[in-house]
């Protein structure tokens, strides 16, 4: 069967970004032609500014050579330009006659600069700033020019006129607004970018309206002249007033257009062969000038030419920032205010700080930043999530930082780090790194950097930092992270999406999962198996098929892998309570197995380190002890102090206490590790303020704190519940563990999960529903019901073949045969 | 270079003592092999992967990979690669399936092998 064609018009960052997209979906789904005007395959037009002021070369800023179209199939017409769509037929014709038949249509025609309407505009030496060949002609005018007036104090204006002054001229910039870049800025953050401006010799025209352009005898431009009478020289005028969408081939072929080309939520225009992403279509009213969202929408736009049909497009919140280097300014969202909203204002003129943001029923609605932008990304966040800053409120305008949250969630001063400083410390990348990979290889998003560099591909906590660094590095082109992500690259769906599905459709198999969900790979990836064993496991327990090649090693072989490849063992031992016959055995296995190291571990337990995969099923027998979980997304231990039984301070029977939480938790899987401690007064001696479930015991009872961590980022566990009985602790303990375990996603801690449900949430489910919290406990119950321990089990038989090698006993070189 | 027909195969086992997405480790001094399977066929790499030499056949196993338990690299199973965009190679090994067993490519002075006691 012949592959459907797609045409794409437009070689643009839209179209080839919703190609790319395509092609990482649905590989050969499509016969691939893209047209473009431009004589260049597809570069990067957000650094043209760079290579105006001199900073990058043209080269430097190609993101999809000759070579990707050629290597991916798509056939490319460089400069030539479609000027008719024949609808009915389903072909479309360019201007040199070529006439190309498609299946779907995918327009990105992006924008062109709106033109003054004012006697002169067609003048030599008027130029707009759009594409490489108008930076070019600017180039060249500064070689040989003086004078540069620069029409339209915006961005690209603004970007425009450094980048001329760089390269010699003297330049003006004329601007019809009462302050600079008054779309992006308010009048004070304008003023200060005036002055540094002003500093670096530019000169401004503010308020002025342009009436005329003047030409010398030879039809040059010479100067241009003001509605107030106003005149000053110019050999070189850069209109940069606007963009409008380039829609003229759309609206010629019958497309509906209003200020764009209309597309709905999916980026189907009223053809609905035809698509359109980028800046050439308007969304709910909306056409983007900016990259960020015409990425999103290439992301939804190639999801349904690759016949997946879900994703929405439902539009963008955009922040800015002027790509000048040496002028940090950032702005979202409702950055003036008005009517009903409240200003928190900073301004240190002097210093050329001066931070703005706006509040609207008790949440962050603008932002605008000027000389310090470090906290933009953190600002831009907590606005797209619209959440509400009441907590925040007296310390939101000091940063992140001042909230003392610089670990997991956390940005720190990703500004202010010298390229040789370490951003990710379990991978020993630095910032000067990441940045480099970001402008070299054209990433995009956190992903991109993870898989390039291995920041934060690890344990995660520098996240946020890489994220600051995208954001400084790129400016508005920066992709911030979904929120609601994809489990992995082998599916659209979220954690929740998976989770639900497989409870509605009483999913039970893997195989049943993949089929169910359409995943893209056959078996999924070291990512997704873990994850959606978890969920079946969980769900369905006592149903669903525990798959062992779908665990990671040490679930596997419930041991733990050290970087040698030996494991380590750590038997049970409730509460951290032993006796002299178990450390009798403990020892003797250590020496009949000659393991090289006996270590106490953090939760008080016995590590013995460095025993081989073989001997692990005898070394368990020999111990005669269950598993201690200590290497599993699952209980791992509870920690507890001495108690009521011999300490002077004691006040309840705290050891007893962690034996039973112990006992019934007993082969809990979970959705990461799970930690729990027990403190018989409120000294705390088992540090339960950092645990999971922290249980704290006082003269009359018992507290319950929940979500701490002691690893990555400290967090001090929250106070949940005060309970009179042991009865008690163990069901408020475990029907929280239970709602952990249905509501979590897989790898998240309690403390995550809580900051994304609220404690709100779990305190109702838990605390306040005493119905719910029963039927939870239950559901605990049930799925802990006859576990067996996993390491008896092994020494019956199960899956023995996991811990026998295959061995050769006439040892050649069978690397002679290596190929 | 051994011509093919002077290459010896040993046999290591049936194929369905091999985990299905699972492996199987071939023990030697000079290195163990670890023999993989697919869905569909049988793999043998050398068993370290080329970041931190961790041991691939305690990796998982999915589609043409497999994912070191160490760091996460993704190694391509029919070419010992490392996948973009890392960079590194496990050495590969002839192995063949023949009516259910699973057998190795050795040179032909390796006579004999067997299963291990236990």
């Amino acid at each position: 069967m012949k592959k459907p064609r797609l045409v794409v018009v437009g070689n643009g960052m839209a179209g080839i970004r919703t190609v790319e997209e395509l092609l990482a979906l649905a590989p050969d789904m499509y016969e691939i032609t893209v047209f473009g005007s431009e004589p260049h395959p597809n570069y990067n037009r957000i650094l043209l500014s760079p290579v105006l002021a001199g900073e990058q070369s043209f080269n430097e800023i190609v993101l999809n050579p000759v070579s990707w179209y050629e290597d991916n199939g798509i056939r490319l017409h460089m400069g030539k330009t479609i000027t008719r769509i024949d609808r009915a037929r389903r072909v479309v014709m360019a201007d040199d006659g070529t006439e190309e038949p498609y299946d779907r249509l995918l327009l990105a025609t992006g924008s062109q600069p709106f033109i003054l309407p004012i006697p002169g505009k067609d003048l030599d030496g008027v130029v707009t700033y759009r594409d490489i060949r108008d930076t070019e002609r600017m180039i060249d005018a500064a070689k040989t020019k003086q004078h540069a007036v620069v029409i339209g104090g915006g961005l690209l204006g603004l970007e425009a006129a450094n980048g001329l002054k760089l390269r010699g001229m003297d330049v003006s910039v004329v601007h019809l607004g009462d302050w600079l870049l008054d779309r992006q800025l308010d009048p004070t953050a304008g003023g200060l970018l005036r002055r540094s401006l002003e500093e670096r010799g530019l000169t401004f025209l503010l308020a002025k309206q342009t009436a005329e352009l003047v030409a010398n005898e030879a039809g040059h431009v010479s100067s241009v002249r003001f509605k107030d009478g106003d005149e000053v020289p110019a050999d070189l005028v850069v209109m940069a007033v606007g963009i409008r969408p380039n829609t003229a081939l759309a609206e010629s072929a019958g497309l509906h257009c209003n200020r764009g080309i209309v597309v709905s939520d999916v980026l189907q225009t009223f053809d609905p062969r035809i698509y359109a992403v980028g800046e050439c279509v308007s969304h709910r009213g909306i056409a983007y000038g900016l990259v960020a969202p015409l990425f999103e929408q290439a992301k939804v736009c190639a999801n349904h030419l690759a016949q997946m049909g879900i994703g929405q497009y439902k539009g963008s919140v955009l922040s800015t920032k002027l790509k000048v280097t040496g002028i940090d300014l950032f702005s979202a969202g409702d950055f003036m205010g008005g009517e009903g909203t409240e200003d928190i204002v900073l301004s240190d003129p002097a210093g050329g700080v001066y931070k703005k943001l706006v509040i609207k029923d008790d949440k962050l609605v603008g932002a605008c930043l000027y000389g310090d932008t470090t906290d933009g990304a953190w600002y831009f966040k907590l606005l797209r999530e619209g959440r509400t800053i009441n907590d925040l409120r007296d310390h939101i305008m000091f940063g992140e930082s001042a909230i003392g949250d610089s670990g997991v969630q956390g940005q720190s001063r990703a500004a202010a780090m010298q390229d040789s400083d370490e951003v990710c410390g379990c991978n020993g990348v630095c910032k000067g790194t990441i940045v480099k990979a970001i402008k070299e290889k054209g990433l995009f998003t956190v992903d991109d950097v993870k898989k390039h560099t291995k920041a934060a591909s690890s344990c995660g906590s520098c996240t946020g930092l890489v994220e600051q660094i995208l954001m400084n590095t790129l400016g508005g082109s920066f992709q911030e992270t979904p929120k609601t992500k994809a489990v992995c690259g082998c599916t659209d769906r979220t954690h929740e999406e998976v989770r639900r599905a497989i409870r509605e459709h009483h999913l039970l198999t893997h195989r049943a999962a993949y089929d169910f969900l359409e995943w893209r790979t056959p078996n999924g990836c070291a990512t997704c198996r873990p994850a959606v064993n978890y969920y079946l496991i969980s769900t369905w327990p006592h149903e669903a098929t525990d798959d062992p090649q779908s665990r990671f090693i040490n679930e596997r072989a419930h041991a733990n892998i050290q970087k040698d490849g030996t494991f380590s063992v750590v038997p049970q031992m409730k509460g951290g309570v032993t006796n002299p016959s178990e450390l009798r055995r403990i020892a003797d296995v250590a020496d009949k197995y000659h393991i090289p190291m006996v270590k106490v571990t953090g939760g008080q337990r016995i590590d013995l380190l460095g025993v081989k995969k073989e001997d692990l099923v005898r070394v368990w027998r020999d111990l005669g002890m269950q598993s201690g979980h200590a290497y599993g997304k699952s209980i791992r231990t509870v920690k507890t102090c001495v108690g009521s039984e011999f300490c002077r301070f004691g006040t309840q029977n705290s050891t007893q206490m962690g034996i039973d939480l112990e006992t019934m938790l007993a082969n809990m899987w979970a959705p990461h590790k799970v930690k729990l401690a027990v403190s018989g007064c409120p000294r705390n001696c088992a540090e339960a303020g950092i645990k999971d479930v922290g249980v704290i015991a006082v003269d009359s009872g018992w507290e319950l704190y929940v979500g701490g961590n002691g690893g990555i980022k400290t967090e001090v566990a929250e106070f949940f519940v005060k309970v009179k009985t042991p009865e008690e602790v163990k069901e408020y303990a475990g029907a929280f563990l239970q709602l952990y375990r249905e509501e979590a996603h897989y790898l998240e801690r309690t403390v995550h999960y809580l900051a994304r449900v609220g404690l709100d949430h779990a305190k109702r489910r838990v605390v306040d529903d005493a119905a719910n919290r029963r039927a939870l406990y239950e559901r605990l119950l049930y799925a802990l019901e006859g576990l067996p321990d996993p390491w008896a089990a092994r020494i019956k038989g199960t899956q023995a073949r996991e811990y026998i090698p295959i061995k050769l006993i006439t040892e050649r070189k069978l690397d002679e045969q290596a190929v | 270079m051994n011509k093919p027909s002077e290459k010896l195969w040993l046999r290591i086992c049936a194929v369905d003592e091999i985990p299905l997405l699972g492996s199987r480790v071939v023990e030697r001094d000079s290195g163990n092999v670890a023999i993989f399977r697919t869905d569909s066929e049988v793999f043998a790499l050398l068993d370290r992967c080329p970041h931190k030499a961790g041991p691939l056949s305690q990796g998982i196993v999915h589609g043409n990979s497999v994912t070191c338990p160490l760091h996460s690299w993704n190694i391509d199973l029919s070419t010992g690669e490392a996948r973009a965009p890392d960079v590194g190679c496990a050495r590969r090994y002839p192995v063949r399936v023949d009516s259910g067993d699973v057998f190795l490519g050795a040179s032909n002075t390796m006579k004999r092998h067997e299963r291990s006691q236990q």
